[in-house]
């Protein structure tokens, strides 16, 4: 019983993280019909920084900063300079974002070192006690979970009340038609591509949080990210966060009961069974794929 | 939405027009070559033999094994680009395809049991069967869906070599005992050039007989009726089932195909390396392979084998570069990655028809291959897409 309700703190909390990257992954689909396949690198560059920031002994507050800020900066600067360039190509899209991940990979070994690094946690990662028993909640999860909400509640705002929010979904929905009514599609394109990077950057830095940084350790992140994202609807914010707390909670499960080498095998199944069952995901709206 | 501007079917009625007039500067060339399609590869692949004993044999054995090496970046290119150029159909799982094959040899080639080219037929079919599931999971997809779920097979993979680690070795992988040469190879290596036969050698021979094979069939694939199907599906699905051709089968018959010939490149990774071990096999390996293609240019075998050639020495010099400028081994080992990555990113934007676009550009006469055809009629999907 005690293993089940900590598996399930554990998952709770790692579905969160994959909620908040797989929202990233949404976020650019739905303006420019992109899987960004190196939203993982891109996170695990700023999560980098981060670290060299937090080395040279500044606060740990200040390092997130750095990372959000970076994430913004690098987003923007992939949408301008490489994704602009490729849209609408399907097959130059991935291929574009596959090479990017490897480079970034590549660059951050170079600049930063491949070696396994440290991460600290801005709270304590003792399990909470209740009664006599210590769960798997500590406080480091509760900062997950206000971190990754505070980020949706923003999220949610951004869309629902700014102009700028409206032009943003407007260009998702339909660029000419927003371009003939005075959007600037490609600056609300960067602007998205920039925000999506920034939740990315924080999702990374939640994963690093208080474990083991390496140039790759992102790069099971951005197939359960990508799973997560499919099992909602790639459409659908609402249904990214949905579907991050399920394959939080179901990869957690297969943890604890199976192994951890298995986790990738269920994510795959995961994956197949909903693209087999139902393609469109749990909660975008069904809709006949125009030929 | 335009119509295409050039169905399969029309671009192969020019190509044969073409071939009858004859005309250029290679018309007087072109009489002497064989009339049918498969009198030419087979010429180009005897040719291609000969090139292969005089390379091996005027090589020293460090370049032998470099040879090897390509040998099975070769297959694994030629199938995958034959699946993402000719039919349409990404794949970022060709790596763990490879590591089934690879596998599969490990377990069946014992000193004294099963011949090595038997075990690489079983290793070939294995992996095709493979194929086959993956294949028929991804043929209703398309573009990133298609490459999330190879991506996702492709970390899967190695996971199960972890779990199963009595039996497939764990993480210090399974040691694969490399073949010796018979004695009657050794007999005529000395005949033909007085050269003793070491097992690098045999290897590379190995490699490189079963990399001219597969061209060979390949290229005959996707000059037939076959190639033809899978162009259409690429090029208009929905043309492509007017005309009567049943996707999912045509996709999961591409993919079949392309996983055999991966399960053969893992096959002669596996005695070249000797070893089959999970982090032999990581979606770096997977993404070498698509740089290789696409570099090549996507659907082109001879783009294929230009591809696994830069694969193989290309990271030695950039690792060379690297170290001269004051980086450690570490560091400068991580150039050839940073180096696939940008030339992935630049070849797209630049240049999407790669090496062998740019060569058809140059040389019109050069461009009678059919790999890329129809590629113009990119930007209408693009249209119809978004």
């Amino acid at each position: 019983m005690q293993q089940f309700v900590n598996t399930t703190l554990t998952g709770i909390g790692q579905g969160a993280i994959y909620a908040a990257f797989a929202l990233a992954l949404v976020l650019i689909w739905r303006s420019t019909r992109v899987v960004n396949f190196a939203q993982g690198a891109m996170a695990m560059f700023t999560t980098y920084l981060a670290l060299v920031v937090i080395e040279r002994g500044a606060p740990y507050w200040v390092a997130l900063l750095v990372a959000l800020a970076g994430g913004l900066v690098l987003g923007a600067g992939v949408e301008r300079l490489v994704v602009r360039r490729v849209a609408g190509n399907e097959m130059a899209a991935v291929i574009v974002t596959l090479g990017l991940f490897v480079a970034f990979q590549a660059v951050a070994s170079i600049l930063f070192g491949a070696t396994f690094k440290s991460f600290p946690a801005p709270v304590g990662l003792q399990g909470f006690t209740i009664g006599s028993a210590t769960v798997a909640f500590t406080p480091f999860t509760v900062f997950i979970l206000v971190s990754v909400g505070v980020v949706l509640a923003g999220l949610v705002a951004l869309f629902r009340f700014t102009d700028v929010g409206l032009r943003m979904r407007a260009t998702a929905f339909s660029p000419e038609v927003s371009r003939l009514l005075g959007v600037p599609v490609g600056r609300m394109l960067t602007l998205g591509w920039a925000l999506a990077a920034l939740v990315g950057s924080l999702a990374g830095l939640l994963i690093a949080g208080g474990s083991l940084v390496y140039p790759a350790y992102m790069d099971t992140v951005i197939v359960y990210g990508f799973v997560a994202a499919v099992l909602g609807g790639l459409d659908s914010p609402g249904g990214a966060v949905v579907g991050g707390l399920a394959i939080g909670l179901g990869l957690s499960y297969v943890t604890g009961y199976l192994g951890s080498e298995l986790v990738p095998l269920a994510a795959l199944a995961a994956l197949v069974a909903v693209l087999l069952v139902r393609p469109q995901g749990l909660f975008a709206r069904a809709a006949a794929r125009r030929v | 939405m335009t119509a295409p501007a050039n169905s399969p079917a029309r671009s192969d009625a020019a190509g044969t027009v073409e071939d009858a007039a004859g005309p250029g500067r290679f018309g007087r060339l072109r009489r002497w070559l064989p009339k049918s399609v498969f009198g030419r590869h087979a010429l180009l692949a005897l040719v291609g033999l000969v090139v292969l004993v005089l390379v091996l044999e005027a090589t020293p054995p460090f370049a032998n094994s470099q040879f090897a090496t390509m040998s099975y970046y070769a297959i694994a290119a030629a199938g995958l680009t034959v699946l993402t150029g000719l039919n349409g159909q990404i794949s970022l799982g060709h790596g763990a395809l490879m590591a089934v094959g690879a596998y599969t040899t490990g377990l069946l080639l014992t000193p004294d049991g099963l011949p090595l080219v038997v075990v690489m037929v079983i290793a070939a079919v294995v992996t095709a069967l493979v194929g086959v599931v993956v294949g028929a999971a991804a043929s209703r997809l398309h573009g990133p869906y298609l490459a999330g779920a190879t991506l996702a097979f492709a970390i899967a993979v190695p996971g199960l070599a972890i779990y199963f680690h009595d039996f497939l070795g764990g993480e210090q992988g399974m040691q694969i005992t490399a073949p010796r040469p018979p004695a009657w190879f050794s007999d005529a290596v000395y005949f033909l050039s007085a050269n003793e036969t070491s097992g690098v050698k045999f290897l590379a021979y190995v490699g490189w007989v079963t990399a001219l094979l597969v061209l060979l069939l390949l290229a005959n694939l996707c000059s037939s009726r076959v190639g033809r199907v899978w162009r259409a599906v690429r090029d208009d699905e929905v043309a492509a089932e007017l005309a009567g051709i049943r996707l999912g089968r045509v996709r999961v018959l591409a993919f079949t195909v392309s996983a055999a010939c991966a399960g053969l490149a893992g096959a002669v990774l596996g005695v070249v390396v000797r070893l089959a071990a999970p982090s032999g096999f990581t979606i770096v390996l997977s993404i070498g392979l698509l740089t290789a293609v696409v570099v090549g240019g996507l659907g082109s075998l001879t783009g294929a084998l230009l591809g696994s050639a830069l694969l193989v020495f290309l990271p030695p010099a950039i690792t060379d570069v690297g170290t001269s400028i004051g980086l450690d081994d570490v560091q400068a080992a991580q150039l050839a990655p940073l180096v696939y990555g940008a030339v992935l990113v630049l070849v797209m934007l630049l240049a999407p028809s790669g090496a062998v676009g740019i060569a058809k550009r140059l040389v019109p006469a050069f461009g009678r291959g059919r790999g890329l055809r129809g590629r113009s009629s990119r930007d209408h999907h693009s249209t119809r897409r978004s």
